[in-house]
């Protein structure tokens, strides 16, 4: 009879946990590892001999700015991949609506519509962004991602340092 | 004076055992109201006749899009590409790979278009083609703008029912 009370408060406890949790992280901020090399050096710079769930950064994403999608060049943030919604990516936004974006490869100016932004990953050569699926919608972004919280001596403030290639004004 | 302090503390205690509770159950009604449903109220002429200009209030599931079983008839909730924070109620039309072939502005011309739906977007329209701005407008949309899909309606009761 006592075990089983044990058992319940146990299952109560966490369940609680687990609500307050999942709220804090949807709404507040959450830590999210982060795979692949297309920001590199900003984040997984290349000197690390693997890749795996220890030797990758993991950054601090805050969650507030998703009350008014108050966005700005130079801010890194998580959104969804628009090929697969199931992926998240992180890119930095390099462009918002209005401006004019020239894609080197094609000789032509794209101008940015109402409601989306341009993200490029820092490591030009090796990201998949903007420049292979064009602008995305706002409403894809998913949090702004503002410190690095590993490795340890890397931890600190995300720059807003802006791009250095690309024609945008 | 320590009678004085015993109360406080009483008092301390108990309010911040209130506040806990308020906190959880603000939790609890987060993680309803976007991963499982929720009421909502819709309005517009866009998806006349099926909803009313004047608003309706619907229950909205959060779970299909989550697990990728939204498909073409769908009356879903999506943020708007225009504007992230507005949210728009539209019908799939079609998914993925699928063609589309839909009346550009059917008010004043007959012109139609074809187009072949590109990977990981959908389809949307309203169901009142003459006053609707959707997909024929700002393109196919990203599936990952989906937010829920609609279930069915709650009020006014007489339009109860699902949609």
């Amino acid at each position: 009879m006592r075990s089983t009370s044990f058992l319940w408060n146990v299952c109560k406890s966490s369940f609680t946990f687990g609500l307050i949790g999942l709220t804090v992280s949807d709404r507040v901020a959450s830590v999210v590892p982060v795979r692949g090399l297309s920001m590199s050096p900003t984040f997984n710079p290349p000197n690390n001999t693997s890749s795996g769930l220890f030797t990758d950064d993991h950054v601090l994403v805050e969650k507030r700015c998703l009350t008014d999608y108050k966005f700005s060049h130079g801010d890194v943030v998580v959104f969804c991949s628009p090929r697969n919604y199931k992926e998240k990516q992180i890119k930095r936004i390099t462009g918002m609506p209005g401006d004019w974006i020239s894609v080197p490869s094609s000789y032509d100016a794209v101008r940015i519509p109402e409601g989306h932004c341009w993200v490029e990953g820092d490591n030009p050569t090796d990201s998949l962004d903007s420049r292979s699926f064009g602008p995305i919608p706002l409403g894809l972004i998913r949090g702004r991602a503002t410190h690095v919280l590993w490795p340890p001596q890397r931890v600190g403030k995300i720059d807003k340092k802006l791009p250095r290639s690309g024609l945008s004004f | 004076m320590k009678l004085l302090f015993g109360k406080w503390t009483a008092i301390a205690k108990e309010s911040i055992d209130r506040a806990a509770i308020v906190a959880k159950f603000l939790c609890l009604l987060h993680v309803t109201n976007t991963y499982i449903f929720s009421p909502t109220l819709v309005y517009g002429p866009s998806m006349l006749p099926t909803l009313n200009l004047t608003g309706d209030v619907v229950l909205s599931e959060y779970v299909s899009h989550r697990l990728g079983k939204v498909g073409p008839g769908d009356v879903v909730l999506i943020q708007s590409p225009e504007n992230p924070r507005k949210m728009i109620t539209k019908r799939v039309v079609a998914m993925e790979g699928e063609v589309v072939s839909f009346l550009v502005d059917p008010s004043r011309s007959d012109r139609s278009r074809t187009v072949v739906v590109p990977k990981g977007h959908v389809w949307i329209q309203g169901d009142n083609i003459y006053a609707s701005n959707d997909s024929r407008n700002f393109g196919p949309i990203p599936y990952g703008l989906i937010q829920g899909k609609v279930w069915c309606r709650v009020w006014p009761i007489d339009g109860f029912g699902s949609l």
